[in-house]
């Protein structure tokens, strides 16, 4: 809500700065987001009358303008086409300073000319550049323009919580300054009003819950052509409204003034009397704002003895508002259910500052106080006869007493408070209470709808007692060690080891393109969103592919060679009637090796480098490679990760065709891996060693190309005795010397007793049994 | 006996020009050999009267002690010669980078978020985890947000297809999760991604949130200004850092408050908190007579661009590398 600080100390008057003043506000919890002022500095600018206008000799465009400012009659040359003889205007005299400019007497084309007559561009008042500003005319010759146009004001644009309905109008955010200043407030404008009609509208209230209190009167004989007087457009332009034609701004007036929504109908379109009821199934309304509604019977709507005339607190409808062949008026003022408004408007997909306000709850003490200001103002601003209040009510909301203990409060506050601070708080909180001994019985005024439990009232004495003068607690509590499991691969664990393997972290955003899940995934159902912001991030992603080659793309295109990236995050599918979702590591490397760099050959990124990544990620867990097939990877060079005898993840190639989907290059090389898979491992066990020394043999064979070395090193463990300790493959070789449909691998075999030197011979038996194996199991060729 | 100090002179004079290791020790042949010079003039000793005999045999072994001494330090020399020599071909261009493979680098909210744990860890505070695609329940109801609450337009929630599920629009739904299993008294901080419906200049429609909460049976409101207080000016390393508290509207908390902190002239909001409201604590049947206490949600996407100097949100999540390398 945005308002006129001039407006608010109208209406009460603490002596602090502007400055001060917006903070008073933002303390009492009333986020203030903006305070602007009303204009720009200027000073030296007066009203003056445009009293005689001749032609400049030399310049067709320009006239020469006689100017009376009060005291004397000087000469100003002015180019504006609007420019009129007993126009006021704002004139900017000799030595005035507009927007750092200083107005000097000057020749203009050869004319004196002593100021300026401005726009209201030029003052900074509005962007209306296209002539002279045009000041009422009853504006006082020679007086500051500042003063006429009241522009020493600042604007002060309020956020109230959505518990705080009560403090989205000047009523409100006067008590809210009083409370917090201990100022008195102004009493408002008497609302004293003479009926002159006896005329009184019928109200069927079919809808009472709904509708707690509905009041209504006929104002017969208005002029709706009467202008608003300039300072309630004022008012309301300063508060972010436009001027629309009396009826209305008065109703708009009223509602920021006191809170309370009001609605003007033609009555002359009200056929019978007033019904408030809900909607029939599929009843039709056209509402103000032009859109034909199709209702349901879940919308409270204002209506007449044969149709719904507006749709109830939110908006009024397009045939039965106020227009200019308007003479009579009815205004309604009604109290709506906030459970009856909410939601209503976010559903028809638009709202309206009453909307806003009912959900929020207004004071359905003030409904009759309401009508009766706006019915005053209708009848001094555009005449007519107002008839006595109609009113029918339902169930008001109940106001249960709140019990407040003074020690609960001590308590919950972490301070100390009298009971005569607390008596102090609720008295200038307009509260009406009881109280005994430490305990108040709080009943809440009726424009409260956030005070129900204990600790409401207990925020109340917290932020009117300034949660500035509540100190800074010492931090005291038990002291605990917390568990520091030694054996889990954590997040931050697999953090660091993917960064000690220079790939860089990435935080992608969970939604994805669809595209992505069936080129990554084949997957033709993902977890949908109902409501994404845009089709290319409605997906939830079942897999960290799909971004981390968006990724890759993205800065490849960024002149980037080699990218290595990783990114921890959750991927989800559909589970059941529900969706499942897990936590997931993946990688993705391309280009080089490593960076380029002196001394170092150029080589690419390749299965097997990304492959001691993932071992290195996973060190100390049991990890098998197998093969494996998946959408998104090269059939012939992909992995499963199997961790503790669980398929936990997939490693390999991006997939030759994807890799040309996505215009790669060179062949991007990516790993992903559930990590709720992944169990705590055992805690490390000392394993007693020999300290005999070890003897190294190689062995090197021929075997098929599409032998596993895995199945090798398998079949040799099985065959070798507890001599052997370690059994690794070093080298493997293709090319001369080897058929084509082989390749010669080379193994690492390191011997050891625990208790003696070994032996030539019984090294050799040993290596024996090893060859043997694998000439039984791969018909191996030994090579020498 | 002249011929003895011509032969030492001759000798030191040679071995004083010789640079070469092998050369000296054939030079030295020359001299101490088998028949060398100083070995020949030896063997003529047996004619010096009996009487000059040991004098000349004190002389003899003077020579040759003196020319073993030239002889070492000659060694010496060339030794240290032909190392400095080697030294000086080996020195390196030491201003050439290092070679091998360099590291990657964390994302920078990842750097924030761990720092919040740590000093959180600090204070006996655990890390809790819970699910993104939550329920109506867990992320309003239980949070005392019924249907139709005005507090719910506070958050426009993205949902999910079945209608029913949605993305956790704040980790408070954590908060439930936890207390329903767990009893005072409770320190958690739970960290992790939120949702949405905003996109612009100032929102992404995934950022990030850090809940904490303590429950136990007296932690008061003053507890959680000076845990705040405290927490910023330890996360900013600023001892002069001001915090505001002031008062808000959360439905799961009560009394409310925004934090704000000191920035420039002005303030920044960089969270939210209050005490937990006593219906939460009833929807998980935690007696809030005899607990009380408080939980907060931290922006750590903001305390990110406030301590490094970041100026757009979104560059967090278009994970430009030029970005952040930065970070490494």
């Amino acid at each position: 809500m945005k308002f006129s600080e001039n407006w608010l100390r109208n209406i009460i008057d603490p002596p602090l700065t502007s400055t001060a003043l917006a903070d008073v506000l933002m303390m009492c919890g009333l986020d203030v987001e903006a305070v602007e002022s009303a204009a720009p500095p200027f000073a030296g600018v007066i009203a003056a009358e445009v009293v005689e206008i001749g032609k400049h000799p030399s310049a067709d465009r320009l006239q020469v303008c006689r100017v009376n400012t009060g005291g004397e009659t000087i000469t100003v040359v002015c180019g504006a086409p609007n420019v009129a003889v007993g126009m006021r205007v704002a004139l900017a005299t000799v030595g005035a300073k507009l927007s750092g400019m200083e107005i000097k007497q000057a020749k203009v084309r050869g004319v004196e000319s002593s100021g300026m007559l401005c726009s209201a561009k030029e003052l900074g008042i509005a962007d209306d550049a296209s002539g002279l500003m045009a000041l009422p005319a009853d504006a006082q010759l020679g007086a500051d323009v500042r003063k006429v146009l009241d522009l020493d004001d600042a604007l002060i644009t309020i956020k109230p919580t959505p518990n705080r309905g009560d403090c989205l109008s000047m009523l409100g955010i006067a008590r809210e300054v009083a409370a917090m200043t201990g100022c008195t407030m102004k009493p408002m404008p008497a609302t004293a009003i003479t009926e002159t009609t006896a005329e009184r509208v019928e109200i069927a209230l079919e809808a009472g819950d709904a509708c707690p209190r509905y009041t209504a009167r006929i104002v017969r004989g208005v002029d709706v052509r009467a202008k608003s007087p300039r300072w309630l457009v004022q008012r309301l332009e300063r508060s972010g409204l436009r001027g629309i034609s009396a009826v209305v701004d008065v109703t708009n007036y009223v509602m920021l003034e006191l809170g309370q929504p009001l609605h003007a109908f033609d009555f002359a379109k009200v056929e019978g009397g007033i019904r408030v009821r809900f909607a029939q199934d599929r009843e039709m309304l056209k509402v103000l704002n032009g859109q034909e509604l199709k209702l349901d019977p879940s919308c409270l709507v204002i209506a007449d003895q044969k149709k719904a005339l507006a749709l109830a607190g939110i908006m009024g409808g397009a045939d039965s508002g106020v227009t200019d062949g308007t003479q009579d008026v009815l205004l309604e003022s009604a109290f709506f259910a906030p459970t009856a408004i909410a939601g209503k408007a976010r559903a028809l997909g638009f709202g309206s500052d009453s909307s806003y306000r009912f959900e929020r709850g207004v004071d359905f003490a003030a409904t009759v106080q309401a009508l009766d200001r706006a019915a005053q103002m209708i009848v001094e601003i555009c005449g007519g006869h107002a008839g006595p209040v109609a009113e029918a009510r339902g169930a008001l909301p109940p106001r249960p007493q709140v019990r407040m203990r003074r020690a609960r409060a001590e308590r919950v506050l972490g301070i100390t408070v009298s009971a005569q601070d607390v008596a102090g708080i609720f008295s200038r909180l307009g509260y009406v209470f009881a109280q005994q001994g430490d305990e108040f019985l709080v009943t809440p005024p009726a424009y409260r709808f956030d005070l129900a439990i204990e600790e409401d009232l207990i925020e109340e004495v917290a932020r009117i007692r300034g949660y500035d003068h509540i100190p800074e607690g010492k931090l005291v509590g038990p002291a605990v060690i917390l568990p520091a499991v030694e054996t889990r691969l954590t997040s931050r664990r697999l953090r660091s080891r993917m960064v000690a393997r220079d790939y860089q972290e990435i935080v992608s955003y969970s939604f994805v393109d669809k595209n992505w899940e069936l080129d990554f995934c084949g997957n033709e159902s993902p977890a949908m969103l109902a409501n994404p912001i845009a089709t290319q991030m409605s997906a939830m992603r079942s897999s960290l592919f799909g971004s981390l080659v968006d990724c890759l793309k993205l800065n490849l295109a960024r002149q980037q060679e080699r990218i290595r990236l990783f990114e921890i995050g959750c991927c989800y599918e559909r589970q059941g009637s529900g969706y499942g979702q897990r936590r997931m590591i993946g990688g993705i490397a391309y280009g080089g090796a490593v960076t380029e760099q002196w001394g170092e050959a150029k080589r690419r990124v390749d299965f097997y480098d990304v492959k001691a990544d993932v071992e290195s990620l996973l060190g100390g867990r049991s990890v098998r490679f197998e093969p494996v097939r998946r959408q998104a990877l090269h059939p012939g060079r992909a992995a499963g990760i199997v961790i503790d005898g669980r398929l936990a993840g997939v490693l390999g190639q991006l997939h030759p065709a994807l890799q040309q989907k996505y215009d790669f290059p060179y062949e991007p090389i990516c790993f992903e891996i559930n990590l709720d898979l992944l169990s705590d491992s055992p805690v490390i066990q000392f394993q007693e060693f020999s300290r005999q020394p070890t003897v190294r043999r190689d062995i090197a064979v021929e075997v098929g190309e599409t032998a596993s070395t895995e199945a090798m090193v398998a079949a040799m463990k099985k065959a070798a005795s507890a001599l052997v300790f370690d059994l690794a493959p070093f080298d493997v070789y293709r090319g001369k010397g080897i058929d084509s449909d082989k390749k010669s691998v080379a193994f690492r075999v390191l011997l050891q007793d625990t208790s003696k030197t070994l032996t030539d011979a019984e090294v050799e038996a040993e290596i024996g049994r090893l060859v043997h194996a694998l000439q039984e199991e791969f018909q191996a060729r030994l090579r020498k | 006996m002249d011929k003895l100090e011509d032969i030492v002179r001759e000798a030191l004079d040679l071995f004083a020009g010789i640079d070469d290791a092998v050369e000296l020790e054939q030079v030295k042949a020359r001299f101490l050999g088998k028949s060398g010079a100083l070995t020949d003039l030896q063997k003529g000793l047996g004619r010096v009267p009996a009487a000059e005999r040991p004098a000349m045999g004190v002389r003899f072994n003077a020579a040759k002690e003196q020319l073993e001494a030239a002889l070492t330090a000659r060694r010496n020399a060339i030794q240290q010669k032909k190392l400095e020599a080697q030294l000086a071909q080996e020195s390196l261009d030491v201003t050439l980078p290092g070679r091998g493979s360099g590291s990657g680098g964390l994302h920078p909210v990842t750097r924030t978020l761990e720092r919040i744990e740590d000093l959180f860890h600090s204070l006996g505070f655990e890390v809790a985890e819970g699910p993104e695609i939550e329920t109506d329940f867990y992320n309003f109801t239980a949070l005392n947000q019924p249907e139709n609450h005005p507090a719910r337009s506070m958050h426009d929630t993205f949902y999910l297809d079945d209608g029913k599920h949605l993305l956790r629009t704040h980790t408070s739904p954590i908060q439930i999760r936890y207390m329903e299993k767990h009893r005072p008294p409770i320190r958690i901080i739970a960290p992790g991604r939120v949702y949405r419906v905003d996109s612009d200049a100032t929102h992404s429609p995934m950022f990030h949130q850090v809940e904490g909460l303590w429950i136990d049976d007296s932690v008061t409101f003053a507890d959680l200004k000076g845990l705040i207080a405290e927490f910023l000016r330890r996360f900013f390393e600023r001892d002069d850092l001001k915090v505001r508290f002031r008062p808000s509207f959360f439905p799961f908390t009560e009394p409310s408050a925004e934090i704000d902190m000191s920035f420039g002239d002005g303030w920044l909001e960089i969270g939210g908190c209050g005490m937990v409201h006593p219906q939460v604590l009833k929807n998980v049947n935690i007696d809030s007579e005899q607990f009380q206490g408080f939980a907060f949600g931290l922006g750590p996407d903001r305390l990110t661009m406030l301590r490094y100097g970041v100026n757009d949100l979104r560059l967090f999540f278009e994970n430009d590398l030029r970005f952040l390398k930065q970070f490494s």
